[in-house]
């Protein structure tokens, strides 16, 4: 008898093998935990107008604010400090990932198993359905779905959630096609055990793995597609500044000079997002092909 | 010996995973004579297919021959550079793969990859090749042998794609042919025809033979003497009958009353408790001997082979009487 | 003669597979060829209680398919599979659990992401014989019973050898105190020296639970060794039914003698070592099966009326039944 292991033990110590996935975790879990503690790590809170003076906008990195504090980043137009600034913009950026990531699982994969279980009609209607939708560009759609719903929080996952969940339609679908042909579904439905049953305690459990490489894609999707929006005013609003609006709030100084006011939340994104694509990525390989035992 | 044409002497073929060094060939040695045929047998795990690949040096990463000799021809195959290993491949020496759906190209019609194969060895016209390509066809045993050069594969039923098999092995008459239960795949009736069909070619071409299989009946019908593998090692030779009829080793002996056909209906069966040892971490000494009723604290030393008469087993407390095997 | 079980000329279609075109075409009237596949045609048998029926023939007989019309787990094109009078399946649907199923592939047939335990425990507690809480003794219990260590519970599918799953599986479908067990194929993948432990272990269970089994194997040795009566199917028909030994011995079919005789026996003490016979031709597609007698074209006894009609089955003795229009001739050629 071999390893006695759960799955999960035998993923992490796959897993941690390659060094470049775990370091991307680790970025990954940080940038999570400076998002959601932000209020306590941030030198300032970027968002209490009694903070900000207009004295001190526009300063450059190392500038030493009449806060008296140096704003390691430099400050923004409104004066705010860029570092605190990117630390509320990550929070901002990943609940808004997180959120739309999840509705998006939710909504995908119970279409997708739907259709492959039933079959028929259902599934013929159902995947034709999905199949329109890939055919839009994301962004087309988020677009066009903002600029019917208005602009807020709720629209903007709204909007997220309609570009991205026939994403997750698809997986499910052809994983829940390929497991429900496989003798133990069979088994199941032989004693016989519900539908029901069947698809909440097998079918379902066995179709995780690509929905999970899947989900880190599509939230990394969904923080670059909401900071796209944002940085074409079309997010959310100025109150709440997510990674891409302050890149769309330095735009005008580009060329003055002024890089850092892009810049930093530019590299801060783009930090989050590679991470979040090789954990993904190291994920994805190995849930596939498993070549050995 | 001018007769022979394979002769292999303690091949050890191990494969280096992540989870440890796995010993799946540990000492295998045999030698095979022109038209002669041997029966490689054992169970999943006992290293039969690693060594036929390994004759052939098929070997893939991270796997690797670390030991032995494999002399075809009297040319030495291990330290062979790939470009003479790949001019003997399939002229001198050849193999028959269990699945024939696997072993033929779905998207090539049959004349074009018979030619492929005769062209790696041979320069020929397309319409000798293909002349040569049919009549190989008609021996064994597909009619219309012409028409049905122009077919794909998927026209074809299991049988008929398993002659074809055959027939690309036999395409430049080798001198030794390594068929890895060809016929395991094969609905009952087809096996027979199968076995009837290579008994006659390889007695016609003089083609000597490894046939690898699990099956005892099978193989018994065919060839002239066995080898029975266990753990990468093998453990038992002799001619075939010899063997059947009185064997040596524990396991061949437990093997041959465990079979269904060797008991009387609705009775118990003669089983070998437990299971085929991982090959991670074979315990010191003799593989069997876990499983071995006759096993003693001697056989916590790796036996050798003994051989007498013409017969090998390697064992220290071997069968000495038929009747004791069925006991 | 009781029928515990009773199979009542049961047919299963598959298909046809209509493209939309042909589909349209058939809506508006016209000719469409069909190309159903008849994996099991009239089929009438009955199996008493504690007795074992094999079920044999090669690829595509339909034995499996068979198979999964008794176990409930198909619903026949036509006819009925009663079970102690009680049909089977209603409405497509399975309505009885004292008909449970051993599967071929002990790596396919166990979830791979549950603890054999749940995978064995989930459908007794779905169907009240234990509850939640009782599972885990309910469960080992019937591990001891197929061999198995109860300690294993808690363990996963890959952690066990082929040998072992195909113990989990037996011990699933036991669990549910069947009546009727049906095994497919269930010692194909498994080793030789394994194959005899599942044997009898099947063997000893069958005996102590007094149960009734269909065993389905295209290996006829085992077939031979498990079986009190057996069943030889051919493109879908049964073409010949009796007790194991008499069937095998002196066949009254044609196809039956030959496939026992194209199986290659191993026979130590005789002369010939290996004995065995070959059948001329290959089985024919289903899809398009011969005229008359479907194993006409490869039968040495052949004539004009089994190229014409289907044979009928007729009675041979008082457990004997063929369907072939010379088994006549066939049995006298043995005297």
């Amino acid at each position: 008898m071999s390893n006695a292991s759960t799955p999960l033990r035998r993923f992490w110590a796959e897993f941690r093998e390659n060094k470049v996935a775990v370091v991307a975790l680790i970025v990954m879990i940080v940038m999570i935990l400076l998002a959601v503690f932000a209020s306590v790590v941030s030198p300032q809170n970027p968002y209490d107008l009694a903070n900000l003076s207009l004295m001190d906008s526009r300063r450059p990195p190392g500038f030493v604010g009449s806060g008296g504090y140096t704003h390691v980043l430099g400050t923004d137009p409104q004066g705010r400090d860029l570092l605190s600034a990117i630390f509320y913009g990550l929070r901002v950026s990943i609940q808004i990932g997180l959120a739309a990531g999840f509705v998006s699982l939710t909504i995908g994969t119970t279409l997708g198993i739907l259709a492959a279980y039933v079959g028929g009609r259902v599934e013929a209607l159902i995947m034709r359905l999905v199949d329109l939708q890939l055919a839009f560009p994301a962004i087309l759609l988020a677009l066009v779905i903002v600029a019917l719903l208005g602009q807020g929080k709720a629209q903007l996952i709204g909007a997220l959630v309609v570009a991205q969940y026939a994403y997750f339609a698809r997986t499910a679908y052809g994983a829940a096609k390929a497991e429900r042909g496989k003798d133990y579904i069979e088994a199941a439905l032989a004693i016989p055990l519900s539908a029901r049953l069947v698809v909440m305690r097998h079918l379902l459990p066995n179709c995780t793995p690509p929905l999970i490489v899947v989900a880190t894609v599509q939230i990394a999707n969904s923080i670059s597609l909401e900071a796209t929006l944002s940085f074409l005013g079309l997010g959310l609003p100025v109150t709440e500044p997510s990674l891409g609006m302050l890149i769309s709030n330095g735009f005008p100084y580009m060329m003055s000079g002024r890089y850092w006011i892009s810049v930093y939340p530019g590299v801060a994104l783009i930090i989050l997002i590679v991470a979040i694509n090789l954990v993904g990525d190291q994920v994805r390989d190995q849930f596939n092909p498993r070549l050995r035992k | 010996m001018s007769d022979l044409v394979l002769s292999v002497k303690d091949l050890a073929t191990h494969f280096f995973t992540r989870a440890g060094v796995v010993k799946a060939v540990d000492g295998v040695s045999f030698d095979l004579v022109k038209g002669e045929i041997m029966g490689l047998v054992g169970e999943s795990g006992s290293g039969k297919t690693v060594t036929g690949f390994s004759l052939l040096g098929l070997v893939d990463a991270p796997g690797r021959i670390v030991n032995g000799s494999v002399k075809l021809n009297g040319t030495e195959l291990t330290t062979l550079p790939d470009a003479d290993l790949r001019a003997r491949r399939g002229r001198e020496i050849s193999m028959i793969f269990q699945d024939p759906i696997a072993t033929l190209n779905p998207m090539l019609t049959i004349s074009q990859q018979m030619r492929m194969a005769i062209d790696a060895h041979e320069r020929l016209s397309k319409r000798a090749a293909e002349a040569q390509a049919a009549k190989l066809l008609t021996q064994v045993g597909i009619p219309s042998a012409a028409a049905r050069l122009r077919g794909y594969p998927h026209e074809f039923s299991g049988g008929m794609r398993q002659r074809v098999a055959i027939a690309i092995a036999l395409l430049h008459r080798p001198a030794v042919i390594i068929a890895d239960e060809p016929t395991t795949a094969l609905d009952v009736s087809i096996q027979a025809q199968i076995l009837f069909q290579m008994r006659e070619l390889a007695a016609e071409m003089g083609t000597a033979m490894v046939w690898i299989s699990h099956d005892l009946a099978v193989v018994s019908s065919l060839a002239s003497k066995l080898a029975v593998m266990y753990a990468g090692r093998i453990v038992e030779q002799g001619p075939t009958a010899n063997l059947l009829r009185d064997p040596r080793h524990p396991y061949t002996a437990g093997l041959i009353s465990s079979l269904p056909a060797m008991a009387k209906p609705g009775l118990p069966l003669h089983q070998i408790p437990g299971a085929t040892p991982s090959l991670l971490s074979l315990p010191p000494g003799c593989p069997f001997a876990p499983r071995c009723e006759r096993a003693t604290k001697a056989c916590d030393v790796a036996p050798d082979m003994t051989f007498a008469n013409n017969r090998g087993w390697r064992c220290f407390h071997p069968v000495v009487e038929a009747k004791e095997a069925i006991a | 003669m009781s029928a515990f079980l009773s199979i009542d000329n049961v047919s299963r279609l598959f298909g046809p597979n209509l493209s939309t075109g042909e589909k349209i075409a058939a809506k508006l009237g016209g000719k469409v060829e069909t190309r159903a596949v008849r994996a099991v045609s009239e089929v009438s048998l009955t199996v008493r209680k504690g007795e074992t029926l094999g079920l044999v023939g090669e690829s595509g007989c339909g034995k499996s398919t068979l198979g999964r019309l008794i176990a409930g787990i198909l619903a026949p094109t036509s006819g009925t599979v009663l079970l102690d009078g009680a049909p089977v399946m209603l409405d497509g649907r399975k309505v009885t659990t004292r008909v449970q199923t051993v599967f071929q592939d002990p790596f396919a047939s166990l979830d791979p992401r549950m603890k054999v335990g749940d995978t064995v425990s989930e459908g007794p507690i779905a169907y009240g014989l234990t509850t939640k809480a009782d599972a885990k003794g309910y469960v080992a219990n019937w591990f001891e019973r197929v061999g198995l260590d109860p300690v294993w519970v808690d363990r996963y599918p890959h952690q066990f050898s082929g040998g072992q799953r195909q113990r989990v599986a037996i011990a699933r479908a036991l669990a549910m105190q069947p009546d009727v067990l049906i095994c497919d194929e269930p010692v194909a993948s498994l080793d030789v020296s394994i194959q005899a432990q599942i044997i009898n272990l099947f063997l000893e269970l069958t005996q102590d639970l007094n149960l009734t089994c269909v065993f389905i194997s295209h290996d006829l040795s085992v077939i031979q060794h498990v079986s009190d009566r057996v069943a030889v199917m051919y493109l879908g028909r049964i073409v010949e039914l009796g007790p194991v030994n008499q069937v095998f011995a002196a066949s009254a079919h044609p196809y039956t003698d030959a496939l026992f005789g194209s199986v290659p026996k191993l026979v130590i003490d005789a002369d010939e070592l290996v004995h065995f016979d070959t059948i001329e031709g290959e089985v024919p597609s289903p899809l398009s099966p011969p005229s008359g007698c479907y194993y006409h074209p490869r039968c040495p006894l052949a004539t004009d009326i089994c190229v014409a009609t289907q044979p009928e089955t007729q009675t041979v003795s008082d457990l004997r039944a063929v369907a072939c229009h010379h088994f006549k001739t066939l049995m006298a050629s043995y005297q």
